[in-house]
């Protein structure tokens, strides 16, 4: 019964359909074998990676994240974090697909400043007009601003990612007004990335009607990360059905869930 | 022939290609992306791209990240 909701119930990424809606990132674990477990108990299908200079002199023998994390079981979504110029995320974005083997799915951010991390929406713009001319599937973390989701949807991004908070942040949802306004307009599917905290700020997101979540830190900031992974595909799971499911509406006062009808008296 | 690689000089017998560097530098088979002077050179070119006096190398790969 539960396979079968699951099988028709599936998000759809540039014409690849996934059965998992939460998409994690691989920063900030302890270790590479951390990184596995956690991502195997997230049951995550599409996972972020960042693109960085192989350090001159590194122990040869020292596994990749790649290697780990394989591109024939995952789907590798390279991001551009830490990119702040439109110049920059097009290089990295570039080098990903050289990386991937012609790959073309990615991640777009290109951030405003070093203490929020925010998004600036004039460089993801620009660079998101290079990325799709230059045949790119391309992924954007963008601010909770309607117009501005409306313009990157409108110049063909595969996904629209607004922040619920900034990065790291773990705040939950600031703006969910925000969030459901750009989820009405979109014809692509929306995703809340960045700021998830816990399992109950993920399962709101799916609840409000997001395709999916990407998220982090919550994982791997957590004291156990593999038991917080598990939290987190639970918390998608019941958001997502709890969203298919439609909530009752809610009420000003008490509603007797037992017949009043036959009392004893 | 001195270059940069990934910012730092290094120095190579002349009419070394790509694929020497890579060699040298023990990443050969490892999954890396290449630039020479901010272009990328696919995988399949390394070995016939020579490299150049001043050239600035750029070799990436994956790790953790958001």
């Amino acid at each position: 019964m539960t396979d079968s909701i699951k099988n028709d119930d599936l998000l759809t990424i540039a014409g690849k359909s996934y059965q998992s809606r939460l998409l994690v990132g691989t920063g900030k674990y302890k270790d590479l074998a951390e990184t596995r477990l956690a991502i195997e108990a997230s049951g995550a299908e599409i996972v972020t990676v960042a693109v960085r200079r192989t350090n001159i002199g590194q122990n040869p023998d020292e596994p990749n994240l790649l290697d780990v994390i394989t591109p024939d079981k995952y789907t590798i979504l390279p991001n551009t974090a830490g990119c702040f110029t439109a110049e920059d995320a097009v290089r990295t974005c570039r080098l990903a697909r050289e990386l991937l083997d012609g790959h073309n799915l990615v991640k777009l951010e290109v951030l405003g400043d070093q203490k929020t991390l925010y998004p600036d929406m004039e460089e993801t713009l620009k660079a998101m007009k290079t990325l799709i001319s230059d045949g790119f599937d391309v992924m954007v973390y963008c601010n909770d601003d309607p117009i501005a989701a409306k313009k990157l949807e409108d110049m063909g991004a595969c996904a629209i990612m607004p922040l619920g908070s900034l990065i790291g942040s773990g705040l939950g949802i600031l703006n969910p007004h925000n969030i459901r306004i750009i989820m009405e307009s979109a014809n692509i599917p929306v995703l809340v990335d960045a700021g998830v905290g816990t399992a109950s700020d993920a399962a709101i997101a799916m609840e409000m009607g997001c395709e999916a979540v990407l998220m982090n830190t919550a994982i791997a900031g957590a004291k156990d990360p593999v038991l917080m992974a598990s939290a987190m595909r639970k918390a998608i799971e019941a958001g997502r059905e709890a969203y298919r499911a439609g909530r009752m509406p809610r009420k000003k006062y008490a509603s007797a869930s037992s017949p009043l009808d036959g009392l004893i008296g | 022939m001195n270059i940069l690689v990934n910012g730092e000089p290094k120095t190579l017998p002349d009419q070394a290609t790509l694929a020497d560097l890579i060699i040298q530098m023990e990443l050969t088979g490892k999954r890396i992306a290449v630039e020479v002077n901010a272009e990328i050179v696919p995988r399949s070119q390394h070995g016939e791209t020579h490299l150049n006096e001043n050239d600035q190398v750029e070799i990436v790969h994956a790790i953790g990240g958001g």
